[in-house]
Formats: structure tokens, sequence, C-alpha cells
């Protein structure tokens, strides 16, 4: 590991001004990933600021009916929150079946979102890999890539993104909030994440210095049913095959009134299906509509040479989970 | 004397098992890193060193966390209980004791990771913390009353440890021995540790 300074954010204003001061600082939060990928070399900060402690620790109703969940709250901590389990499950589900029950004590809301790829080339620095060295060449699209992207990949990156709690906020519609050099913005979930084209090195819309500062959830649809679904190599800690994050709410005849749809571990992003939900909205919500749509989804998948599996186990995943929720009975009115 | 902060190293205290130590730091040095060279605990191992198996699991604040990832210079304060700090031979921890009378080791390197990662996951359990193996239903009734542990439960939330010698099975029962006695908050993990100067 590089040597490197050190300082504790005292705001997160302080923490944005430091940073623009400090070309090659990075922000500290869990450091879960972060410490991981600076004693592998390939992150090489020189500078660190600790943003750990700011007060943005705090899980609070909007006025909508929505949540805001601070950057600092720990992924244990948001799963376990009552608001979350009862009215957000997918995302308690998707934190839950995430890293192991150490790593969620210290991983944070921001944190996970900004978590790098687990591609092995990435994390070899003796491999070519265009994310980590801009030009240098992707390892992955021609070498061991059964764990790799199916969809949106370039012929410069095929790596994954590895959150789960990620394909639960797309599929939510949340929205991040970023404090930076110039200004306050909000990004929806689903586009924070970007597809590699021909800049791999960059995951996120995330511009120089911006700092997460929270992470809205609007309020669940109504009569809105939700989980998330993960396939994966073994039962527990381990990163997805392939995941999908579902909401679906129906209308008294059965029709589809509400769905969202977002796949994880299949691209450089969390995969929201919109040409599956606009196929599922207003259709008849059984199993055969499912399968339809969820293949007319993945018909602009391209697998690599040893990952063709994952395009029917994402299907089965999408497909398993949507007949689930459409048959899950109404909770009781004000559950 | 204590050494003057550099501009890669930093003088912090660390309440470990309820004394305090002042510690000069390289930035780069975690808090497994301290803890054996610094602090001689050598109870928490280095595994895998990446977050991956579990052997360095201590609690901070009261909280099961891989000690080898977390840099001690941004943990300057922080209250850490140790394997060292849960019992000793005389006084073996309720869990360490269900480990000695269910042979649940081998060879021993995993195991103050698992026993100390056990105390904290039973305390998570005790306030209502759900799991991967919490079917749906339940997580979203969200009671917040004390989860039920059966071996799918013990299982899935004791997954972040490895054991090498596959020595799960003991594991899971010591586990089941001390559910009922350990966590909310009468354990040793979870009461108040006191400064005291070094």
């Amino acid at each position: 590991m590089k040597p490197f300074t050190f300082e504790r954010a005292t705001s997160p204003e302080q923490a944005v001004s430091a940073f623009a001061a400090q070309p090659h600082a990075r922000f500290l939060a869990g450091g879960t990933n972060l410490v991981d990928l600076m004693k592998l070399g390939v992150e090489t900060p020189a500078h660190l600021i600790d943003v750990s402690k700011l007060p943005l620790n705090d899980i609070e109703p909007t006025p909508e009916g929505g949540l805001r969940v601070g950057a600092n709250v720990r992924n244990s901590d948001l799963a376990a929150h009552t608001a979350v389990c009862r009215d957000y499950p997918a995302l308690a589900q998707a934190l839950l079946s995430g890293a192991s029950g150490q790593l969620r004590n210290l991983a944070t809301t921001g944190g996970n979102l900004l978590q790098r790829t687990r591609c092995p080339y990435f994390q070899d620095l003796t491999a070519p890999c265009n994310k980590r060295e801009p030009g240098a060449g992707c390892s992955a699209r021609e070498g061991v890539n059964r764990d790799m992207a199916v969809l949106g990949h370039s012929e410069h990156c095929v790596a994954t993104h590895p959150s789960d709690m990620a394909v639960a906020l797309a599929a939510y519609d949340a929205e991040v909030e970023l404090l930076g050099p110039e200004g306050d913005r909000t990004v929806p979930a689903a586009d924070f994440h970007r597809l590699p084209g021909d800049s791999p090195e960059r995951d996120t819309v995330l511009r120089p210095g911006e700092l997460i500062s929270h992470v809205t959830l609007p309020p669940p649809p109504p009569g809105a049913r939700a989980a998330y679904r993960k396939a994966r190599d073994r039962a527990s800690y381990a990163f997805a095959l392939a995941s999908a994050a579902a909401v679906l709410a129906l209308d008294g005849d059965g029709t589809v009134r509400h769905a969202a749809l977002a796949f994880g571990g299949v691209a450089h992003r969390p995969w929201r299906a919109r040409t599956a939900e606009e196929m599922l909205i207003g259709s008849r919500a059984d199993a055969e509509t499912f399968a339809r749509a969820a293949d007319a989804e993945l018909a602009v998948a391209r697998p690599l040479s040893d990952n063709a599996f994952k395009v029917p186990l994402a299907r089965n995943v999408a497909v398993h989970l949507l007949t689930t929720l459409a048959e899950t009975p109404d909770r009781p009115a004000g559950s | 004397m204590i050494p003057q902060r550099t501009a890669t190293s930093s003088t912090l205290t660390l309440h470990v098992n309820d004394t305090a130590h002042t510690v000069t730091v390289d930035h780069r040095a975690t808090l497994l890193d301290v803890l054996r060279e610094q602090l001689d605990l050598t109870g928490s191992k280095k595994g895998c060193d990446h977050g991956q198996c579990g052997a360095c699991t201590v609690l901070l604040e009261g909280r099961r966390a891989n000690s080898c990832l977390l840099l001690a210079v941004a943990h300057d304060g922080a209250h850490l209980t140790t394997v060292e700090g849960l019992g000793d031979e005389e006084r073996p921890h309720p869990l360490q004791q269900a480990f000695h009378e269910r042979d649940a080791f081998q060879c021993g390197y995993c195991t103050p990771g698992q026993i100390v990662s056990g105390v904290g996951m039973l305390c998570e359990a005790a306030e209502g913390h759900p799991s991967h193996a919490t079917r749906r239903e339940e997580l979203q009734r969200a009671t917040g009353a004390p989860a039920e542990l059966d071996r799918d439960e013990i299982r899935e939330r004791m997954s972040g440890n490895l054991c090498r010698c596959g020595a799960y099975p003991h594991i899971v029962e010591a586990i089941e021995d001390v559910r009922e006695h350990v966590g909310g908050g009468t354990d040793h993990a979870s009461r108040r540790t006191e400064e005291v100067t070094a």
C-alpha cells in the first residue's frame, strides 16, 4: 500500500472543499472495498478524507411518504430498519443477500453504490484492464468470463457491477443526492451507474469531487408487492450470477398496474428492464406474460464464450420472482 | 516518549477490552495489525487479509467487524472487544465453553473469529435484525422482536466466517447451545467499556 495523508472531515461541505484541494484524494467511509483495493494496489490515493463520522446516518420519513437515507447508514442498519422491512422489502432482502454480517455492519449506503467491480482482472495488477488503466485492453473479454456481463457491455469492458442494494434502489425509483464543488444535484438511482462504452474507468455519473449525501426512496406504489431474488454459486456470501428486484402492483381483475423490474449481476450497472415493464403494464399477471416480457428484455443479450447460461438464469429468476409476487395475497389494509 | 504525528502517521487512542492504549500508527496500518503487532493481542487472526474469511473478526462498538479492513487511523477513540476480552481460561465466555464442549474446531485458526462473530451475531439476533434466511412475510412484519435462530439462520448469519477444516456442524451446535443465553445486552460483548489509562 502507498503511504497517504489523512484527515477527518468536519462537515459534508468541508469534505467537498477538502477533496477539491487534493487531486489524488479519496473519500473513506466503511472502507470495505476501498481499503481492500488499496492493499491490492488498484487504488493508490495520496490523501484520504474520512467521511464516516459525518452526521449522514439517519433514516427519516419524507413529507411525500418515502424515506430519506443518509449516505453513512450502515447496510445492516438499513436492512433491519422497520420501515424498510415493511415498505421496501426488496431493498431489505437485497442488502441481506449481500456480503457477510461483519461486512454489512461496516459498509455504508453511499459506499455500497460506489463499490467497484469484482472482475478478477480489474483486481490483478499484472493483467491489462481498461477500467483500471484506460487503453490497456480488456483481459476478461477473451479470458475467464463466466461471471461477466451479458447486457450492455462494450469491446472495452465486460465487467458487472456487484451491488445487490443498487438493483433494488433502481427498481424502487430511488434518487441519489450529491454534494459537489459545482453545487448539489439529484440523480435517479437507475441512471447513477453507467454502461462502459469507451470509458469503462467511469463506473458512475459522479463528477470529480462529488460526495453522496443521501438516497431517497419515493413512497412505494399503492398495493405494491416487492422482492429480491438472487442466484449465486453458493447459498450465502457470494456475488450474484444473476439477480432481480421487482415491484409489482395488480388491479382487482389481475392485470398489472405497476411493474418495475431490475436485473443484477448481468451488466455494468443495475439493468432496469424497461422493455419488459412496458409489456407487463396492462397485461394479465401470469407466468406466461412474465416469461414473454423477460424474453423480450433479454433478446438484446450478447453472452460471451463462457456465460451464455446467464441469459436463461436471469429469465428464470425474473419469472419466478414475478410469479411469486403475483400469487402473494394482499396484505390487510393499514398493515 | 510518544513520537510526533507525521504526514503519514498519527497518534491515537484505542479502547481495547476495557483498556485504553495510545499508539502511533502508520496510516496504512489496520486495526488487526495494531492489535497483533503493537498491543500483543494475537487472538485475532490474519487469514485472508481481504475481508473474506472472518478470522480477524472483532467487536467494534459492540458490533462484529473485519478488523483487517479497518484503518486504525480512522478509529481514534474507538472501543474494541477482541477474543481476549470475552473470557480467559479461568472464566471462559459461554460460547468459548460451548466450542470446547462441542469440539467445534480442528486446527483452531478460525476459532477466535468464529467465537467473536458468534457473540456479535447473537446480539444482532437479540436486537431483531433479520437475515437472508428470514421469510419475506416475517421480514415485512418487522416487529423488532428477537430473531428465532434455527440451523438455517445460524448458518446464514455465520457465513462470513470460513473454516478450512470444515468444523461447521459442531460450530452450529455450539452456537445452538448458547443462543438462549448470549445477546440481549447481558453478555461481555455489550457491557459498557470504561476508560482506563494505559
